[in-house]
């Protein structure tokens, strides 16, 4: 399989991580997406390493790695207070902070 | 030369009556009970001194009579320099003489006019005051030391026609006498800034040169710039001498007491302006164009005052009138040149004498009549008070130019010189002048007529009687002035003792000459005319309606209209534009970009709705088209 394919499955996959975070509601469905949209990068950065020789997107990819556990973290705790105060996942329903 | 003697101490003639003004005005209610006496006490004694100064200087010879004092240096910044210093020559010690005696019989007389008024004091501190502004006003030897005193006599005249401020007649009349005078001091300072710009000096001997031959520098003055300081030293004696256009304050300043009327026009103020044209005369004489303005405004204004004075029944503001006119014929005379300016100041001083015995006459007949002044509520009072009659008829005679009085000497004398100015302005002029004196006979005997003669129009409660001594004698003193002065300076040789410093060819006095025939053929119509309308006929009380002039001049010619319509209208309309514009226009730009920048971010802030995922939709789009860009630029 040439390094080709692999950009196009990991375009493929931000593709379906975006929409998924555009029209999904539920707030753990959109971080799942997120973290699809992660790793596709980290697909794609991967397959960059490998076409031009060096190890730069590698290092980079666990970069997003490391950045992408903080996140998980920090944002499943957020869904799970606004869950317990609210009784709701929607991320709609989250939407105090505004004008 | 310096000065010696008692002219060495020449500051005494200003520092007696300030000091009189200050102790009274500092010293308080303390001073009531010697207040008038302190005052008549430093006129009288400021007056001992001008005449010591005066014999002192008939000691010397012509060309040694201009001396100099110097106290201190006023002003030194640079190279402008000022002096502190007085000039003492025949010119300013014959205002001193003026000022100090007719100034003298007008704190006398105040004494039993004010007796009744409870701030009698500060009457006197005020009346001292003026005296002391109007002293240094002539005697400072260089032109802003002159204007220092010209100032002191504004604020002093100020103080005095509004003297009973409780009267908003007054006040206002007080408010208007101080506006309409800054305007002419407007036109001194930017005469003495342009004197200054163009000499590097504002001193009179530097300036104006000493002697007769006038070899000042203003000898070598260009026509434009001499012209230029002549118009603007005429607009501040315009102001002070209240001519055209700026006699409006004139005839309002009689809300003051009339002993103040009888100084602002026989003693100070008023003569001022004619004392700035014949002290500047070198400049005046480099320029034909001043000469002639000067000598229209006096035409214009005698003949002014001479119209109103025939309308008013008000017997001040007749009065009042009839000032503007004389004081109109000395602009005339100093506007003539040489030798003009001996006649106006020998008319200066001749009118001093007669108009302040008119004045104290009419205030001697208000005293009588409950301070009534209509004129249309005397008559016959020559029966009642006999020596303000004859008092104020011999200052009725000198005014009209009666043969062998004082008028009759100094008025004929401008209008035989406005004649022998030659050419069609002298022969305009000099009609003007002869139509004024026959204007004048006119509305004098209608205020004669109409005060002492006919028959009785009293009000019921009113029992004329004559005033007390004290008023009387200043009355007496000033008619032998009326009777004799004129005579006494036009055949004493007052044009040689005024040579030093005027200059001007030798004429001897002719007592026949056609003019003065025509002028007293013009005097017996004008006074045939009063007696066949306010003698011969009663009077009636009500003020008959009146031709359209009678009723012009009733209205001051309508100078106050013309004043509001040309000068305040247009002031309050743009004032009213710029209230407008800021409101509008300064205001209006800051507010409307606040509003702008304001109502704009408030529409903007309605794209935060709170929805992540539309958040995230214009990330998406952001980001699409950061990409976009960046493709497009590299290829």
């Amino acid at each position: 399989m040439s390094p080709g394919h692999y950009l196009a499955l990991s375009a493929i996959l931000f593709t379906i991580g975006a929409v998924g975070v555009l029209v999904r509601r539920n707030a753990i469905v959109v971080f799942m997406c997120v973290e699809l949209m992660l790793n596709a990068t980290n697909l794609a950065f991967v397959s960059f390493s490998r076409m031009h020789g060096n190890l730069d997107g590698q290092i980079i990819a666990f970069f997003v790695m490391v950045v992408a556990a903080a996140e998980v973290v920090v944002g499943l705790a957020i869904i799970m207070t606004i869950f317990r105060t609210r009784r709701s996942s929607s991320v709609d329903d989250a939407n105090l902070l505004k004008y | 030369m310096k000065a010696e003697g008692i002219q060495a101490v020449a500051w005494l003639l200003i520092a007696l009556p300030l000091a009189g003004a200050a102790i009274l005005l500092l010293g308080g209610k303390r001073t009531d009970k010697f207040g008038h006496l302190l005052g008549v006490t430093m006129s009288l004694g400021a007056f001992v001194v001008g005449a010591a100064m005066f014999i002192q200087m008939l000691g010397y010879d012509a060309e040694e009579r201009r001396r100099t004092v110097h106290l201190w240096d006023f002003i030194s910044v640079g190279s402008f320099k000022v002096d502190m210093g007085l000039l003492v020559d025949p010119l300013s010690i014959s205002f001193v003489l003026l000022i100090t005696g007719v100034g003298s019989l007008i704190h006398i007389y105040s004494i039993g006019y004010m007796a009744e008024d409870p701030e009698r004091r500060r009457f006197f501190a005020y009346l001292n005051l003026f005296v002391a502004a109007m002293l240094l006003l002539v005697l400072g030897d260089n032109y802003v030391t002159m204007f220092l005193g010209w100032e002191g006599v504004g604020l002093a005249s100020y103080l005095l026609i509004g003297f009973w401020q409780y009267k908003p007649t007054a006040a206002t009349a007080a408010k208007k006498a101080f506006v309409v005078n800054r305007v002419g001091d407007f036109g001194l300072l930017a005469a003495i800034f342009l004197m200054f710009s163009t000499f590097g000096t504002v001193g009179f001997t530097q300036i104006l040169g000493t002697g007769a031959e006038h070899v000042g520098v203003a000898s070598k003055l260009g026509t434009g710039t001499a012209t230029a300081i002549g118009l603007l030293l005429l607009l501040g004696a315009c102001g002070k001498s209240a001519q055209l256009p700026l006699q409006s304050w004139l005839l309002d300043a009689m809300e003051g007491p009339t002993p103040v009327s009888a100084l602002i026009h026989a003693a100070t103020m008023v003569t001022a302006g004619v004392y700035l044209i014949v002290r500047s005369a070198p400049i005046f004489e480099m320029s034909d164009t001043a000469q002639l303005v000067v000598t229209i405004v006096g035409a214009a204004t005698l003949l002014a005052g001479a119209i109103i004075g025939c309308g008013k029944d008000d017997i001040k503001k007749a009065l009042a009138g009839s000032t503007m006119s004389q004081i109109g014929y000395m602009h005339l005379a100093a506007g003539l040149g040489k030798p003009g300016y001996v006649f106006a100041i020998a008319h200066l001083i001749a009118h001093g004498f007669f108009k302040a015995g008119l004045f104290l006459g009419a205030g001697s007949v208000m005293h009588g009549m409950k301070d009534n002044v209509n004129m249309r509520f005397y008559g016959a009072l020559r029966t009642v008070m006999i020596f303000t009659y004859v008092t104020f008829g011999l200052g009725y005679l000198a005014i009209i130019g009666f043969p062998f009085l004082s008028g009759w000497f100094t008025k004929d004398a401008i209008i035989e010189a406005a004649f022998n100015k030659g050419g069609t302005s002298g022969a305009i002029l000099g009609t003007c002048a002869l139509v004024g004196a026959g204007i004048t006979a006119y509305y004098m005997s209608r205020v004669m007529f109409m005060t002492f003669f006919g028959e009785k129009r009293w009000e019921e409660d009113v029992h004329p009687h004559e005033s007390p001594m004290v008023m009387v004698v200043p009355l007496m003193l000033l008619a032998v002035g009326s009777v004799f002065a004129g005579g006494f300076l036009i055949l004493g040789g007052f044009s040689d003792f005024l040579d030093p410093v005027v200059g001007g060819e030798k004429e001897h006095f002719k007592w026949i000459t056609t003019p003065g025939l025509a002028t007293l053929a013009l005097m017996v119509v004008g006074v045939a005319i009063a007696w066949r309308q306010y003698g011969a006929r009663p009077v009636p009380v009500e003020a008959p309606k009146g031709s359209f002039v009678t009723v012009a001049a009733r209205k001051d010619l309508y100078g106050d209209a013309l004043n509001e319509s040309l000068l305040m209208r247009p002031g309050q309309w743009l004032t009213r534009l710029a209230v407008w514009f800021d409101n509008r226009g300064v205001d209006g730009a800051v507010n409307g970009l606040a509003a702008g920048v304001g109502g704009t971010s408030g529409r903007l802030r309605r794209i935060q709705t709170g929805f992540v995922r539309s958040y995230a939709l214009s990330m998406f789009f952001g980001a699409a088209l950061v990409v976009a860009a960046l493709l497009v630029v590299n290829v």
